[in-house]
């Protein structure tokens, strides 16, 4: 029997979830004598106020789409894909070494290519970690925090080396000017609108489209019934035929290529070279992006979309106010804390009221459960 | 590479393994009971933020470490609500809590201190003093082993030889106690315990504010006894690193203990040279950093022996009814 109706399980418990994370940042807000309403304003207004701040929000977001499908994916197969991260980075490398191997003459010949890319190197980085999860059973949790780890001392590595631009910083050249793609405000100017400067880009599109396939794969695919079989049970998966090890290789691969592909975005749509660190945590945004968003496409999105005005609205809230633009980590904190781990906290009493106000008059004709 | 070098290197190892060994054996408590902790880097960072801002502020070390270890067990009670009281995914609590902690350190060092996240460089009484081990002086003259003992292992913080002590205490509470037995059963299978009428719930929340006192160390170490003061994100992946070597050691705490002395020597060896020249390879300063991840990759995949976690971690404990 199900102990909450459809509606509340999708949409109540989350944005209650969502209210005590945002309740719990105002009194931190006040802690460190700040009008908490007035904090709120300023990101509201900083993040969708104008043209400019939409158009960073929706730059972040599409950051945190990709991450936030590459967390969901893995998570339907009940995988824990905690390195979104370093999958994300060595993916910039893809896309950097596509973008940097060929004089591109046009950014829509350029674009499939760094996609195709980015999807190799971020699936290939997730491949090791699914590999010894499927054959060796090492947890993917560990062995994916690790591989963030080595991606980002590799990248170091190549970058005071092999890929350094001549000049100071450990920075590749820059690409080809035919790997730039169209920012919103290019796009927009051709319809004569002006739209603020911002990094937002074509991208947002493809971000789009990814998550749009994702729905697709996962409900209506054999594969995608096959993930989603596995990650409710796994015996039950395996008497139907479902080869464990497939799925968690296939899983985590298209989970690794979603990460990679965040530098298309990043990489090839906002810095236009290689640095360091371009995905700046965006790879653990996922986490709490998938988690709000239940793992499910649309969920991802408006949840990705939440975070990117939260990111923007922090930039703003550190220009207007002595608040550092760390406030948005906390926030994310404790909306990781609220929607993933203390989910049973309102859930339960939630089940309770519903168990004793809801089901006092069963529909005439419904099945006994 | 003259002896002297090699006597550094092993001081700084042994400076740099002592917060890595903390929260190893914190971290080797909680999972043994059963709770996957992945949060042990941010309760390092609170810990290291609240010494440092009381050190700061009191004057005293020991006023700073006793915040410190209560920040960390503040995390850790949040933690053991969420995967304990409340069942949620203790992976999902760990990653943030990591957050929090990152998040709250910057914005209360901001508002206390207004000096760009971090707190005012710790002087005196602030800091924790050397320890001399006694004869070090004496010793000293002796070939080879004198050097050693009064270089190297002596003149450290108290917080190092606290770490170095815990490895037998961690040892003797878990394996030679009727609470450490009860402790490793929880983590192996709950349901067991909960027969024999010891409370599963009581068991996992001491384990856990025991990783959290430990944690606590750790972070007061970092921030009063291996540097002067807080500074952000200063733990820079030493709780994962920590994490690492738990695994590399199976889960023992003296393999704990050798597990970290390599690690904090790799760290030691990475800081001093840019890269290493080794007759005819040159191992580039990334691979060094990199190498614990490397390692435990290899454990885990349990091609050099197998490391197998307890068996009930990760999961939460639902009583039969």
């Amino acid at each position: 029997m199900e102990k909450l109706p459809r509606w509340a399980d999708i949409a109540l418990v989350p944005i209650l979830n969502l209210l005590l994370a945002l309740i719990v940042s105002g009194i931190v807000v006040a802690l460190i004598g700040q009008n908490p309403f007035e904090a709120m304003r300023i990101m509201v207004d900083g993040a969708v106020g104008s043209t400019y701040g939409w158009g960073y929000t929706l730059f972040y977001a599409t950051n945190f789409i990709f991450t936030g499908l590459a967390v969901a994916v893995a998570f339907h197969a009940k995988l824990f894909n905690i390195g979104g991260e370093g999958q994300a980075q060595f993916g910039s490398l893809g896309v950097a070494l596509v973008c940097l191997a060929v004089p591109w003459p046009h950014w829509t010949l350029a674009l499939p290519a760094a996609i195709l890319g980015g999807a190799l190197f971020g699936a290939g980085w997730a491949a090791i970690p699914a590999y010894l999860q499927a054959r060796r059973g090492s947890h993917i949790v560990i062995t994916t925090i690790m591989f963030n780890f080595i991606a980002s001392a590799l990248l170091v590595y190549l970058l005071v080396g092999i890929l350094k631009a001549p000049g100071m910083a450990p920075e590749t050249a820059r690409f080809p000017e035919g790997a730039y793609l169209p920012t919103a405000r290019d796009i927009f100017a051709v319809i004569g609108v002006d739209f603020g400067y911002s990094p937002l880009n074509v991208t947002f599109l493809v971000a789009l489209l990814a998550a749009w396939l994702v729905w697709l794969l996962l409900w209506r695919t054999r594969l995608g019934y096959e993930i989603r079989a596995f990650g409710h049970s796994e015996p039950a998966a395996l008497y139907a035929g479902i080869s464990p090890f497939r799925i968690t290789m296939l899983a985590m691969l298209i989970s690794g290529a979603l990460a990679g592909l965040m530098a298309i975005n990043a990489v090839m749509g906002e810095q236009q070279r290689l640095l360091q660190d371009n995905v700046l945590g965006a790879g653990f945004v996922g986490i709490a992006v998938a988690l709000m968003g239940r793992s499910h496409p649309v969920g991802v999105l408006l949840a990705a979309i939440l975070f990117g005005a939260l990111y923007q609205g922090g930039a703003e809230l550190e220009f207007e106010t002595s608040v550092p633009r760390d406030m948005v980590v906390v926030i994310q904190a404790l909306v990781i804390l609220f929607t993933g781990a203390l989910d049973g906290m309102t859930r339960s009493p939630l089940e309770r009221v519903f168990l004793r106000f809801g089901r006092r008059a069963p529909e005439p004709g419904a099945p006994a459960e | 590479m003259d002896f002297l070098t090699i006597v550094q290197i092993l001081d700084s190892s042994i400076r740099l393994a002592t917060p890595l060994l903390l929260a190893c054996l914190a971290g080797l408590f909680s999972e043994r009971a059963g709770v996957f902790d992945i949060g042990l880097e941010g309760k390092m960072l609170v810990a290291a933020f609240f010494s440092a801002a009381i050190a700061a502020t009191t004057g005293s070390v020991w006023l700073g470490l006793l915040a410190g270890v209560a920040a960390s067990l503040v995390f850790a009670a949040i933690h053991g609500l969420a995967s304990i009281t409340f069942r949620g995914d203790q992976l999902i609590s760990g990653v943030a809590l990591n957050f929090l902690a990152a998040g709250t350190t910057v914005l209360i060092a901001q508002d206390w201190f207004a000096q760009g996240a971090r707190t005012p460089a710790l002087t005196g009484a602030a800091r924790f003093a050397p320890i001399d081990l006694p004869f070090a002086d004496a010793l000293s003259g002796i070939p080879l082993l004198g050097p050693l003992y009064a270089q190297a292992l002596s003149g450290h913080t108290i917080l190092v030889y606290v770490g170095l002590l815990a490895v037998p205490a961690t040892w003797y509470v878990l394996f030679r106690t009727r609470f450490g037995l009860r402790l490793r059963a929880v983590g192996e299978n709950p349901g067991a315990v909960d027969t024999a009428g010891v409370s599963v719930i009581r068991l996992r929340y001491a384990a856990v504010l025991i990783c959290g006192l430990l944690c606590g160390l750790a972070g007061a170490y970092l921030a009063t006894g291996l540097a002067a003061g807080f500074t952000q994100d200063m733990t820079a992946g030493r709780g994962f690193i920590a994490l690492a070597a738990l695994i590399f050691a199976k889960w023992r705490p003296w393999y704990a203990l050798w597990a970290c002395l390599l690690f904090g020597f790799l760290q030691a060896v990475s800081n001093r040279y840019s890269t290493i020249d080794l007759w005819i390879v040159e191992i580039p300063n990334a691979f060094v950093i990199a190498l614990p991840y490397i390692l435990t990759v290899v454990i885990l995949a349990g091609f050099v022996g197998r490391a197998t976690p307890p068996r009930a971690g990760g999961v939460p404990y639902v009583k039969e009814r």
